[in-house]
């Protein structure tokens, strides 16, 4: 009893302040950016604060097409993003590849990582990204729980450290790195002068 | 002064004396000189001794089941002299298998890229290239998609990537 409680406290929290993370790589971005704007004001669903850090972030939107090199980078984002996190594929080419049935170009970002909600559309209006908010914040609601039970297994854990250790290199190799060389070599150079 | 003129017959004649045999044709004002490969590099070299300093594109057609092409592949080369402001199209044609033609970098600095896009997409290759590698696809990728005979939904790369669900995030 207490502890449903408790969940129905996180889900109203959560809900009513989802933090966008723009995914945005064609004309939805536009509308998208029209969404978060004053006319349209997403600020009224508490869900206005665009971060462009994933870290930052428990809602991913997807807003355009995405192609062959772009899919490792949204991957990535995803798996960077903090639990709780959901994820709104915006538009008909996020959806399904929309007309760009072409070699590059990536059919639907639900094949390769998990989708809560779609919108449709080319690009959808800016009353139908509000829409597709309102229905994850029911969704939330409905759903939700505080420690995250609605995502969460111990083998998830498991595999999700493993896959993070894989993925991400978690050190730099200053050796490798031409940028940094030279930024050593340019600190090094400085302070023999001094 | 127009904005593009078409060029003086005497570079197309100094041109056609350097390095014969060449095919010249203008069409709207636009002239236009088939060069043979093997002559090509001294071609390029006369045409940019003569004043054309400026290389505006490099760009490739494939001629595949054209009817009357006798090479497959069709570059184009679009040089401007930027004080006259004559323009003009070189065309340079080589054929499978293995297409290649000079590379142009070591007379004008912007074909770097644009040979290294014509690699990734015709797979033309660039003899003396500095670096031709791919520039527009992934470098995982293994066709040149611009090809007429390459399926236009691809051989299955867009497929061929991890799929991520929730035990994993």
């Amino acid at each position: 009893m207490f502890v449903s409680k408790l969940d129905e406290l996180a889900n109203w929290c959560r809900k009513n302040s989802l933090w966008p993370m723009p995914f945005a790589t064609a004309c939805c971005g536009i509308e998208l950016m029209a969404t978060g704007a004053s006319k349209h004001d997403l600020a009224r669903f508490g869900a206005e604060v665009f971060r462009f850090s994933p870290r930052q972030c428990d809602l991913m939107i997807v807003a355009g097409r995405v192609v062959m090199k772009m899919l490792p980078v949204l991957q990535r984002i995803w798996l960077q993003m903090h639990e709780p996190k959901w994820v709104i594929s915006m538009g008909a080419c996020a959806s399904t590849g929309g007309v760009f049935d072409t070699y590059a170009v990536v059919q639907g970002i639900d094949r390769f990582i998990p989708v809560d909600m779609y919108v449709p559309g080319c690009p959808p209006r800016p009353e139908q990204l509000i829409q597709a908010i309102i229905d994850l914040q029911d969704k939330i609601q409905r759903e939700g729980t505080i420690t995250g039970r609605e995502f969460d297994t111990a083998e998830r854990q498991r595999k999700k450290r493993a896959l993070v250790e894989a993925t991400l290199p978690l050190t730099i190799d200053a050796a490798r790195n031409p940028v940094l060389q030279r930024e050593l070599a340019a600190a090094a150079d400085a302070a023999a002068r001094t | 002064m127009p904005i593009t003129q078409p060029p003086v017959d005497a570079v197309i004649q100094a041109l056609t004396a350097a390095v014969r045999p060449c095919d010249v044709s203008v069409f709207r004002g636009q002239t236009r000189v088939v060069v043979p490969v093997e002559r090509a590099l001294d071609a390029f070299r006369h045409l940019a001794g003569a004043g054309f300093d400026l290389l505006v594109d490099v760009t490739c057609v494939d001629y595949l089941d054209y009817r009357g092409a006798k090479q497959r592949y069709g570059l184009v080369y679009v040089l401007v002299n930027t004080v006259t402001n004559e323009r003009l199209t070189v065309r340079v044609f080589a054929d499978d298998p293995d297409p290649t033609v000079p590379s142009v970098t070591s007379i004008w600095r912007a074909a770097d890229w644009l040979e290294r896009e014509v690699w990734d997409l015709f797979g033309v290759r660039f003899e003396g290239h500095p670096d031709l590698r791919r520039l527009v696809m992934p470098e995982v990728f293994t066709a040149h998609p611009l090809r007429k005979d390459y399926p236009l939904q691809g051989r299955g790369e867009r497929h061929n990537f991890p799929v991520l669900t929730r035990d994993d995030g």
